[in-house]
């Protein structure tokens, strides 16, 4: 391995220092504030290697061994997935304070699951995105059931455990077809292969990695276990589940696609299609009927990740930049909205602030936070000025471009469904209360780490649904040709 | 003049918005002076442009031309630029918006008790979207707008808005009026986004702008021009209301306050109107030909359906709803009619409407707050109550059936006229509508204001006992109204005048080709417009 090389993994080294480092530092004593600033410090430091990787390697890829390529793709998705890591972060400072029991171990899965993700979003070869999301997803099932004393956890965390083996051991199933048909398990190399001729076995790999990717993007009809662990986990993990997780599977999953050509013929674009399809309508329909916010979002997150399937149905130049657009537009709105509902749900009691009747009159309580989920809400629900506008729009965008109307037409059904349970939410905020109740917020609650990212965020979203192109520049100068 | 003047036009609403919320700590009055102020200010700015700006064209031209344009990069990488322009047409609705936002404010200086800032927050967001809808000439930016002004009027109604005993509540329709708007709005996204491709495909760049795809939309395959157009008419069909779309009209009209009644049939509306003059006729004039019978069938049904069943509410505001979808009927028959006369009527129309439909809901909300009831039946005999309430609801009626002397006269008036040579059927179906316009204005005047007092009294004691009168506000605001109504019945022609090059400038580009050369002459000769 070349210094060179080395040196491009530079991220990941710094957050394995940190698990260790934290890992030894907990056994040493148990100090919840310094453990949680060293995490943060160690994320952003990781964060901040990443441009001067880039600046250093002149935008050049580097290979690091057969598994992993550190390229300006890798690099964007690394840096959402770390900042989205931090988001969570900053949330569990103060979710967890009052929390009784070992809480340090919290930092410790969370590194380690992050760790994972980045991988996956570096991956280029089979057995990376493997590793990479084994250890994404199983500090996450520990993760899920962290308040050991509470049975929904434990009954959520064993729930997606089990279920996520299984989708596991199908993606692993497909893995191993691929590499009986062809030998290799690269995803260059495979896609160079398959260039001589397909067999019904390397369709059926390929069906069942898509199973097990879809299962991790919970897109219908795998998406069952999504509203329970939703529910079930504390606020900052459902939030990592629906930001980190996902983000790492979409990013592997589009360089997979893009780079063998297996993925791309029309049986398995016409099935991704369905799903997309699927994903929308039942992901908002089936949220209609919900009275708990959480579980609201995870129906959301789902009809969220089925206007993003459009992405990779099109898997080309302008649909790599649509998803890089539209998963940062998703991820800056949904650690706002989870954000939200940790920040008034700690500290911890034995259930989550997450039934709608609890949100009555929170505008009215509590003005300022309840403006951030307001505005968060519409962004989800994509309305002009918020980011989730500009998010949608570019999904529109190629949707039209490619003339994949029935897609187009199930993102627009799919918008004005949603609308409906976006709005319970929202003005559910505004009823009014007895004046009595009217008691205007702590004035501290912007000093703390999760208050003050949470504001952050918000003026991000502004910033990204007014005027976009910033962002758009970066994007479209890290993510050149792919493939 | 500089054309940064436009870009105030919408600023100063938004950050006296902004004051008017923050204001709210200190006291409730402040933030009422703080939008009345605000919006006095855009007034006066917009009615300034009047008098300084010259709106003629010198020779009207086939592409539509602006007196005042701004224009600054917003995201480049898609062609999209923060583009205003103005025009006699846009002029003239910014007014009335301008206008009709003072009203809305005065009107609801008792009505709004609860969360005043916040309630003038949304007002004027509502207000400065409406402004930017008839400014853009950018379609990513009119469409940006058009989304924009929708959430104000969902907080509006669904806020402050009335739970009517037997309604189906505020929320639902606040709901329903979000979700019919929206879903038809991404229709039109998806039609504007289509045309950004083809212009794409044609040029090899990137643009929203309305000269650029213009050109390219007049250079389309009919077939796939007719499916774009599409896009676009069923987004402006839904807001106008045309009649299959309607239904969430009369629910949002029944539950808003007086304020938010004021703004969507006073000025919403008229986005649909403006969205079909400015943007569907010009880009797509052959298609929409070709669907003219049927918008113009879809018109008549509008005008008596509504009629109709305006005639049979209870609910006075119901009642008033009903109406405007019925009066926007006549628009839609004026705008597919395409006649220079036509879309002169069509501009009168959408300003005498406006200014009767938004003095009909201010006294819906007066007697409403008195009463404490809307329902017909349980009024009668307030006639000899009140000394000028009735009567100024009696002028406001027959402003509204079209009494000549009035505005709406003239407007109706216009579009009958221009509309009888290109389709004499449905120009006869629609001035049936008149007549259903007399029965159901007087049958409110009646059964409110004549016969015996019914239940509504009940409480109180003995039937000489006086409600308390408009005051001097209230009638202040009503007296403007109907000075403005009476001055454009008698007098229109400064209005016409302004709004002549752009209402040129559409018949221009609607008319068949072969016909172009000679209709304009006689059109000028009718309504005595100077050209």
């Amino acid at each position: 391995m070349t210094l060179n090389a080395l040196l491009a993994l530079a991220p990941l080294i710094l957050l394995t220092l940190t698990t260790v480092g934290i890992m030894l530092f907990i056994a040493w004593g148990r100090r919840y504030h310094l453990t949680g600033a060293l995490t943060i410090l160690g994320m952003n430091l990781a964060l901040l290697s990443l441009p001067l990787l880039w600046i250093y390697n002149d935008g050049q890829p580097v290979q690091v061994t057969p598994l992993l390529v550190l390229d300006g793709y890798a690099l964007f998705y690394s840096g959402l997935i770390l900042a989205a890591a931090l988001g969570v972060l900053t949330l569990c400072g103060a979710y967890f304070e009052s929390y009784e029991g070992n809480r340090e171990e919290l930092y410790l899965l969370l590194l380690m699951s992050t760790m994972g993700a980045v991988v996956m979003a570096m991956s280029r070869h089979f057995a990376g995105f493997f590793i990479g999301l084994e250890l994404m997803s199983i500090p996450l099932y520990a993760m899920v059931a962290y308040p050991t004393k509470d049975s929904r956890a434990l009954e959520g965390g064993i729930k997606y455990l089990i279920l996520s083996a299984g989708a596991s051991a199908f993606m692993l199933f497909g893995i191993a077809l691929l590499f009986a048909e062809t030998g290799v398990l690269g995803f260059a190399d495979i896609g160079a292969k398959l260039a001589e001729g397909r067999t019904p076995l390397l369709l059926t790999g390929a069906a069942m990695i898509v199973v097990g990717i879809a299962f991790k993007l919970s897109a219908v009809p795998f998406h069952l276990w999504t509203s329970d662990v939703y529910e079930a986990s504390p606020a900052p993990v459902a939030a990592f589940l629906a930001t980190v997780s996902k983000v790492a599977v979409f990013a592997a999953t589009y360089r997979l696609f893009l780079s063998v050509g297996l993925f791309q013929q029309p049986s398995v674009i016409e099935a991704l299609s369905a799903v997309a399809i699927a994903s929308m309508v039942i992901g908002n329909v089936l949220a209609l009927a919900q009275d708990n916010v959480k579980r609201i979002l995870a129906y959301s997150s789902i009809a969220q990740f089925g206007y993003l399937l459009v992405a990779l149905v099109v898997a080309g130049d302008r649909a790599t930049e649509a998803a890089g657009i539209f998963l940062l537009t998703y991820v800056v709105t949904t650690i706002g909205v989870f954000g939200v509902i940790a920040l008034v749900s700690s500290p911890m009691k034995d259930r989550d602030v997450e039934h709608i009747e609890q949100f009555r009159g929170l505008f009215w309580k509590r003005p300022y936070l309840s403006s951030i989920m307001v505005a968060m809400l519409l962004s989800l629900a994509g309305i002009p000025v918020t980011a989730g506008f500009i998010g949608k729009f570019y999904v529109i965008a190629l949707g039209v471009e490619e003339r994949l109307w029935w897609l187009m037409g199930a993102v627009i059904v799919g918008s004005a469904i949603g609308l409906f349970y976006y709005l319970r939410v929202l003005i559910m905020m505004f009823q009014p209360i007895p004046t009595r109740d009217r008691v205007s917020e702590p004035l501290n609650w912007i000093q703390n780490a999760g208050g003050a990212m949470l504001v952050a965020a918000m003026l991000m979203m502004l910033v990204m649904g007014v005027y976009p192109e910033p962002f758009l520049e970066l994007i479209r100068a890290s993510t050149p040709m792919l493939g | 003049m500089s054309p940064t003047i436009l870009v105030w036009l919408l600023v100063i609403p938004f950050v006296g918005g902004m004051l008017s919320w923050q204001s709210e700590r200190y006291s409730r009055f402040i933030p009422r002076w703080i939008a009345l102020v605000t919006q006095l200010i855009v007034l006066g700015m917009s009615v300034w442009l009047w008098f300084v700006g010259d709106f003629t064209l010198a020779t009207p031209s086939a592409t539509p031309a602006f007196a005042l344009e701004y224009k600054a990069a917003w995201i480049p990488s898609f062609g999209i630029n923060f583009h205003l322009g103005l025009d006699g047409l846009a002029l003239l609705l910014i007014i009335l918006t301008n206008l009709l936002g003072v009203m809305a404010i005065g009107c609801s200086w008792k009505e709004i008790d609860r969360y005043v800032g916040f309630f003038h927050l949304n007002l004027l967001w509502n207000l400065a979207g409406v402004v930017g809808v008839f400014l853009a000439l950018d379609l990513f930016l009119f469409f940006f707008f058009w989304e924009m002004m929708l959430v104000p009027m969902y907080f509006l109604i669904a806020l402050w808005g009335h739970n009517i005993p037997g309604g189906k509540g505020r929320i639902y329709s606040a709901t329903k009026f979000f979700i019919f708007t929206q879903f038809s709005g991404l229709i039109m996204l998806l039609a504007i986004l289509a045309l950004v491709f083809f212009n794409h495909q044609a040029t090899g760049a990137w643009s929203f702008g309305y000269f650029e795809l213009l050109k390219t939309a007049r250079a389309l395959d009919p077939q796939v021009a007719w499916w774009i157009m599409l896009g676009f008419f069923l987004a402006f069909a839904v807001k106008m209301p045309m009649v299959p779309l309607h239904t969430w009209l009369p629910d949002a009209h029944s539950q808003a306050p007086t304020a938010g009644s004021v703004d969507l049939a006073g000025i919403l509306l008229k986005t649909a109107a403006y969205g079909m003059l400015r943007f569907a006729l010009p880009f797509f004039p052959e298609p929409m030909r070709e669907i003219a019978p049927f918008a113009m069938a879809l018109a008549a049904l509008s005008v008596i359906y509504a009629g109709v069943v305006a005639f049979s509410q209870t609910d006075i505001k119901r009642l008033v709803a009903y109406s405007s979808i019925s009066h926007m009927g006549f628009v839609t028959l004026g705008i597919f009619a395409g006649t220079e006369q036509a879309l002169q009527g069509v501009v009168i129309q959408m300003i005498a409407h406006g200014l009767s439909a938004a003095a009909l809901f201010i006294l819906c909300g007066e007697i409403y707050e008195r009463l404490h009831t809307r329902d017909l039946r349980q009024m009668g005999g307030l006639w000899a109550r009140f000394p000028y309430l009735p009567p100024i609801m009696l002028f406001f009626s027959a402003a509204s059936l079209g009494l000549p002397g009035l505005g709406n006269f003239v407007g109706e008036f216009l579009i009958l006229t221009g509309s009888y040579a290109v389709s004499p059927l449905f120009t006869i179906l629609c001035a049936l509508g008149l007549v259903l316009a007399a029965v159901y204005s007087l049958i409110l005047v009646q059964k409110a204001f004549h016969g015996r007092p019914q239940k509504a009294d009940a409480h109180s004691h003995g039937d000489s006992e006086k409600y308390e009168d408009l005051n001097g506000r209230e009638l202040g605001m009503m007296a403007l109204l109907m000075v403005l109504l009476l001055g454009l019945g008698l007098y229109p022609q400064p209005v016409l005048d302004v709004s002549a090059a752009s209402m040129q400038t559409v018949e221009m580009i609607y008319a068949e080709p072969s016909a172009a050369a000679t209709l304009p002459t006689p059109a000028v000769a009718a309504t005595g417009v100077a050209p």
